[in-house]
């Protein structure tokens, strides 16, 4: 399987290079890309360049063109898909059926990846996908057990890439509107979620209360660390029930399950976390490539040592596994 | 001189009830809409949850009949998340089956439905012309945009794609997330696969309050839905002058026939906008109407006809 690996800066990106990655994953510096924070992201003049670094080293790029184009705006991404292309991308990674037609048509030999965006969670909607854009790769939503992925790769044609470690939605991604009801602003048209410009914190009491927008998202007494608003892992009144209404502050951790996942016919592990630091990267990227390689018995040391490196050192399996639900 | 051709007034359309309701409820609720409600097309179906189908089944056959016979076209919806055999195997004898025109709500029906008629429904990701454009030409004859669409989106879509009925969605609490997860059932102790139904206990949604009391989503089972009622109806001649052929609205446990007079009502210029959201809050007491996605705002806020004239 392949290790495909995050970077939103040129310095993660050689960090995750050298730290063995088969694949890189990055995004252009506009709301082209799902991970449209400040200060992260390319220009093309550095992705001309960590492009080279990376084929010098035998590794690919994946570029993500994942956020659905606006009407009237479409060249941004048309220029996106384009200038990729020019640059050498390896992949495109898209979600929009209007740019994936557009890629088709333009650039015929760009090898084309579905993102997780796209939300194709059956054999059926990858038929689809394949059909219709000729695409090599799906990144599979994460709303599947591994047993549906193994019942789904033996009826697709088409590479299979899952999400591994790092963040995790509880929704089905790119069928979220969740931060634009609270913010204006959406993953599918911006690129943003629960975005740091509409987080606020305010202190109440003894209590350090998380707001997104004009929302409450959680409140943290004295002693409990505060941690980030994303919406859909705030504390919440449901009747007479406060609690994660959606799920626990916690991130996905699938490496107990690397065996069940290459017998299910995954060609690739993703790691999420492009808003992520270099240091940060370079030790779960090593972390993982030695995971990946590593006998049964050298393998729950390493396990646990990505657990220390998770949000909140909390993990789950999510969806992968059926009680999740 | 040149003569301006304005465009035909728009319909309206019925959603699928997205909330689990008992068979008799869920069958009274559809016959009244075929004896009362000014609506030209209703789509029907279990959109939602694949657990809940048994719940309408045996109703389907006679609403269908019923709503035919009124006069209106009726479609059927297909899930909106398709994960588990099962659930493509619905989908699958949906498409077979199905002498009726089905809504999209996922892209397995797009793979089984190429190059036959369909309408695509809101929770499908349309957000430019060039989608909808790709979908026409697999067989798309009209499409419900996203809610999340903001006007000048729906303008250029509508614009770029002549021969497509495009639909907005402009009653009801927002379809804004679905998961694999059930948190409906997680919020009483319980788990998806052991739900026991318990959905069913909040027809409208059960409403999710921030730690500081403030109403701020609802669950429904799989789905989460906006606290909020999303209303257009200040918006509705400006929408029409887009060429928006359809207004969706989405069942709510409310008296869903007046909600459609209502619409109709100012659709037809009989009821001034202002005057009909008194009503419609009368008939729909006690939630907050929003209409910010349509002005590119926040999703949850209510931009005033004034407010919404100086934005623009």
């Amino acid at each position: 399987m392949e290790l495909i690996c995050p970077a939103g800066t040129p310095a993660a990106f050689r960090e995750a290079v050298d730290a063995g990655a088969d694949a890189v994953y990055c995004g252009f510096r506009d709301e082209t890309n799902a991970r449209n924070f400040p200060g992260l992201n390319f220009s093309r003049d550095e992705l001309r360049t960590a492009i080279a670094y990376a084929r010098g080293r035998k590794v690919m790029t994946f570029v993500a063109i994942n956020t659905f184009m606006r009407a009237g705006q479409e060249g941004l991404w048309h220029q996106a898909v384009d200038d990729a292309a020019a640059l050498g991308a390896d992949a495109v990674i898209l979600a929009d059926f209007g740019l994936m037609a557009y890629t088709v048509e333009r650039h015929p030999k760009q090898r084309l990846h579905v993102s997780v965006q796209a939300s194709a969670s059956n054999a059926d909607a990858v038929r689809f996908l394949v059909e219709a854009f000729a695409a090599k790769r799906v990144v599979l939503p994460r709303t599947l057990t591994i047993a549906d992925i193994a019942r789904l790769a033996k009826q697709i044609d088409c590479e299979i890439e899952v999400f591994a470690f790092g963040g995790l939605c509880v929704m089905a991604e790119g069928r979220c509107s969740l931060s634009s009801y609270a913010t204006g602003k959406s993953p599918n048209m911006n690129g943003v979620c629960s975005p740091a410009s509409h987080v606020r914190y305010r202190p109440d009491g003894r209590d350090l209360v998380s707001e997104l927008g004009d929302y409450t998202i959680n409140r943290f007494p004295a002693g409990e660390a505060a941690g980030y608003p994303t919406l859909c892992k705030g504390r919440f009144d449901i009747a007479e029930e406060r609690g994660y209404a959606f799920e626990d502050p916690v991130s996905l951790d699938v490496m107990d399950h690397i065996e069940a996942l290459r017998a299910a016919g995954v060609s690739a592990l993703k790691i999420e976390g492009r808003q992520r630091g270099k240091a940060y990267v370079a030790e779960v990227v090593s972390v993982m490539r030695r995971a990946l390689t590593a006998g049964a018995t050298e393998r729950p040391a390493l396990v646990s040592r990505l657990k220390a490196l998770s949000e909140g050192q909390k993990t789950t399996t999510g969806a992968y596994e059926k009680r999740w639900r | 001189m040149t003569l301006s051709t304005s465009p035909s007034k728009p319909v309206l359309s019925l959603g699928p009830v997205y909330y689990l309701w008992d068979g008799p409820k869920w069958r009274d609720f559809y016959f009244r809409v075929a004896d009362e409600a000014p609506i030209a097309h209703v789509t029907i179906g279990e959109a939602v949850c694949s657990k809940r189908l048994h719940f309408i089944e045996p109703h389907v056959g006679e609403v269908i009949e019923r709503l035919e016979n009124a006069g209106k076209q009726v479609s059927l919806a297909s899930l909106a998340l398709v994960t588990l055999e099962r659930e493509s195997q619905l989908v699958r004898g949906l498409v077979r089956d199905s002498a009726h025109s089905i809504e999209v709500n996922d892209l397995s029906a797009l793979h089984l439905l190429a190059g036959k008629p369909h309408s695509i429904g809101p929770l499908v990701n349309v957000y430019n012309g060039a989608t909808a454009r790709l979908l026409a030409s697999r067989g798309a004859t009209s499409i419900c945009l996203p809610p999340e669409l903001p006007m000048g989106s729906v303008r250029g879509i509508v614009d770029e794609n002549p021969g497509v009925d495009f639909e907005v969605f402009a009653f009801g609490r927002v379809p804004l997330a679905i998961s694999a997860r059930c948190a409906h059932a997680r919020s009483k102790g319980l788990i998806k696969d052991n739900c026991q139904f318990i959905c069913g206990e909040d027809p409208d949604g059960l409403t999710v309050e921030t730690l500081d009391s403030q109403p701020f989503l609802a669950l429904n089972g799989v789905q989460t839905m906006s606290h909020t009622c999303q209303a257009l109806l200040q918006e509705l001649p400006e929408l029409a002058a887009a060429g928006v052929s359809r207004i969706r609205l989405s069942p709510q446990d409310c008296d869903m026939a007046a909600v459609a007079h209502i619409f109709d009502d100012v659709i037809a210029g009989r009821r001034s906008p202002r005057e009909a959201q008194a009503t419609l809050a009368g008939i729909y007491p006690n939630r907050p109407f929003s209409n910010g996605f349509h002005h590119g705002q926040t999703g949850a806020t209510w931009i005033s006809a004034e407010a919404g004239a100086e934005a623009r």
